[in-house]
């Protein structure tokens, strides 16, 4: 996995409310059997025209939006389709984080499976960055820091967040969670001989 | 022993390793469900770490989301389709894993195939890459779905990490009044808790209502659990659990059926059991719902209006209610009975077993599909299908105007042919209105068979309690 430590970038602001994964990926590029190519069909409905060409209208696609790899959502990001493919279309998009003050759960965790950060504020603080995004002249950028699970910009934004231990370390060091599962092998065995003798004796 | 739930029993019985500090748990996996979607990324990060399946035995495959419902004699004719198809074809085979592929008389929704073959069963704990596995927990499973990565860990490893969730209970109370059924009781409660009201959480769903629904209704409620946000919905087993998975194909049998309900009869919640959360649903005051919006929980009942944005209290979700309602072509404060369909889909996880075909078919018979309306019926599974045939169903549907098809995901995502036109407003049993889900501009609403087939025969969204003459057969059971 690719690890996570800090980064810092310029950030876009998509203040919409549930945003599905059907939005963020729809199904027709699903059929791809590979983990890449997503990354131009992100948000794809809104992003472009009938024609193909760019919607000016859409969040991503304005100027001051160029080279996002921060994004600011709305509440429950993500919900919907189990689909992974929506976390590694904005993977390759660019993002490296999302911040929201809600993420749907299985959402949630495919985003730590692949090195895309995401990021729980209080909603005062999510009200906040919008508005300091709106209000910013130009690209607006904020810093998120894992190790010390802080989020900043330079104007003296400041928020703190939580994130479970396990899921941080994993994170920070891009560890191979199957790898690590692996050596637990002896627990998983004695797990299944367990489970065999109660099948055995229900069966008998 | 403290008072446990229902999913605490069955969490207890899975844990293979607990994270020190709060961390997720190691949860053994009794049922790996798989099909052509999600499934590629995770063998090729097999082939490629040179791992193996380690319990093909517990793996089950078929192919669903992808495939025609049409001709199936002809090869499937979008060639990306067909090659994920065919790869999961050769990954089951490479790996040993039983499939059931469009050839099989079994094959069909990965939700729909589990409990009719038996394979789901109580106390299990049943994972698959599509968020609907939520559906097998109405047989007292801990069912629940994964992504890409966790699909690989899990044919790797036969385990899955996961943050143990809080427990919710959904209380229904009292009983359902005429026409309604177990797809206006779970949008009935979305609407009251919203997307994400249960995020974080399992939610048992208890109470007379439920324990009065059969299997295929209990499968509806839990099928949406996730609708509710939550990764997955539980159900205590009882004597209709055990009915029907009496003398399925991978149900235990002989003395093992005995020794198997002794146990599945403990999987109850205990009296003084707490859940982190409770909500209570009245049943008797809800009306046969029907979505309005582009998520599932903007629902009314079919004698409401459309609402007003303005009725919405932050300012995001009136912005939400405004562009739902834009994308939708609906004004404010019109009623929502009245409004002309131009597609009627009755299938999905969510209503396409038997007895969701019967609740339709009951309305149906003797009348036709309006003018202008194209109405299918997309079968769960090729049994259903078959079963269907068995009871003359398929006569009345065919004779009535509507399509007949094979099973698969069809149009509840649009990923075959199946789908929805810009503009085209459609009746849909299935679970999610999402923009462009059913296709692109395409404008769905989420409402119970009996309701799909009332739309379909009127050609609008119709309450479906006015539709039968007072006196008839009782519309849903
Ligand atoms: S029927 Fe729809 S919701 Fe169910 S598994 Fe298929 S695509 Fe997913």
């Amino acid at each position: 996995m690719t690890p996570f430590t800090t980064h810092t970038g310029i950030v876009a602001a998509l203040p919409r409310v549930n945003v599905d994964t059907d939005q963020i990926i729809p199904k027709q590029f699903l059929k791809r059997v590979e983990r890449t190519g997503f990354g131009p069909a992100l948000f794809h409905d809104w992003r472009y025209r009938a024609d193909g060409s760019p919607d000016p209208a859409f969040e991503l696609n304005q100027p001051r939006a160029a080279g996002a790899s921060v994004l600011i959502a709305g509440p429950n990001f993500g919900c919907g389709s189990s689909r992974e493919h929506a976390p590694w279309a904005l993977g390759e998009y660019g993002f490296r984080a999302i911040l929201s003050e809600s993420f749907a759960d299985i959402f949630y965790a495919n985003c730590c499976q692949n090195g895309l950060l995401p990021v729980r504020l209080t909603p005062a603080e999510m009200t906040e960055l919008f508005q300091r995004h709106a209000a910013a002249p130009g690209p607006y950028h904020l810093t998120v820091d894992l190790e010390r699970c802080e989020v900043r910009d330079d104007a003296g934004f400041r928020a703190s967040f939580n994130m479970d231990a396990y899921r941080r370390a994993s994170l920070l060091e891009g560890l191979d969670e199957i790898g690590l599962t692996l050596q637990l092998e002896p627990e998983i065995a004695a797990y299944e001989r367990r489970r065999a003798a109660l099948a055995a004796r229900y069966a008998s | 022993m403290p008072a446990r739930t229902l999913f605490d029993k069955v969490w207890d019985a899975h844990v293979v390793h607990q994270v020190a500090g709060g961390g997720p748990a190691l949860l053994y996996v009794d049922l790996h469900l798989v099909h052509e979607v999600t499934s590629p990324q995770a063998f090729e990060g097999l082939r490629l770490a040179g791992r193996r399946v380690r319990r093909p035995d517990l793996t089950l495959a078929t192919v669903d989301h992808n495939v025609p419902t049409g001709d199936r004699s002809l090869p499937i004719a979008d060639l990306v389709s067909r090659r994920q198809v065919e790869l999961l074809l050769e990954n089951a085979r490479d790996y040993g894993i039983e499939l059931y592929d469009l050839a099989s008389p079994a094959q069909g929704i990965v939700h729909v195939i589990g409990p009719e073959l038996g394979a789901t069963q109580p106390g299990m704990t049943i994972v698959c890459g599509d968020s609907h596995t939520s559906t097998h927990g109405a047989f007292g499973a801990l069912a629940f779905g994964i992504g890409t990565s966790d699909v690989e860990h899990v044919l790797a490893t036969q385990t899955v990490l996961f943050q143990k969730p809080k427990t919710l209970e959904a209380r229904f109370h009292g009983l359902p009044g005429r026409g309604v059924g177990a797809k206006d009781l779970i949008l009935a409660l979305i609407g009251q808790i919203g997307t994400a009201g249960a995020t974080g959480h399992v939610i048992e769903y208890t109470g007379p209502a439920i324990r009065a629904l059969s299997m295929e209704g209990r499968m509806t409620i839990c099928n949406m659990s996730i609708e509710a946000g939550a990764r997955a919905g539980m159900i205590a087993p009882d004597e209709t659990t055990f009915a029907y998975l009496m003398g399925r194909l991978k149900a235990p049998a002989g003395r093992a059926w005995t020794a198997a309900v002794d146990r599945w009869s403990l999987l109850v919640s205990d009296p003084d059991a707490r859940y982190d959360r409770r909500v209570d649903i009245n049943v008797g005051g809800i009306a046969p719902q029907v979505t309005w919006g582009t998520s599932p929980g903007m629902v009314t009942g079919i004698d409401g209006a459309v609402p007003e944005p303005a009725s919405f209290t932050s300012p995001a979700e009136q912005e939400a209610a405004r562009r739902a309602l834009a994308y939708m072509g609906l004004e404010p404060g019109r009623p929502l009975e009245g409004t002309p369909v131009q597609r009627v889909f009755i299938g999905s996880c969510t209503n396409a077993r038997i007895d969701d075909l019967r609740e339709a078919a009951r309305v149906v018979r003797g009348r036709r599909v309006a003018a202008g309306v194209r109405a299918m019926v997309v079968p769960g599974s090729m049994a259903v299908k078959a079963q269907a045939e068995r009871e003359g169903l398929d006569l009345v549907f065919r004779e009535a105007g509507f399509e007949w098809r094979n099973a698969g995901c069809s149009m509840c995502l649009g990923m075959n042919p199946d789908i929805l036109a810009g503009g085209e407003r459609c009746a849909s049993t299935s679970n999610r209105n999402f923009e462009g889900r059913q296709g692109k501009g395409g404008r769905t609403h989420l409402l119970s068979p009996a309701m799909a087939a009332a739309a379909a025969v009127t050609g609008c969204l119709t309450d479906v309690r006015k539709l039968e003459p007072a006196g008839e057969a009782i519309l849903v059971g």
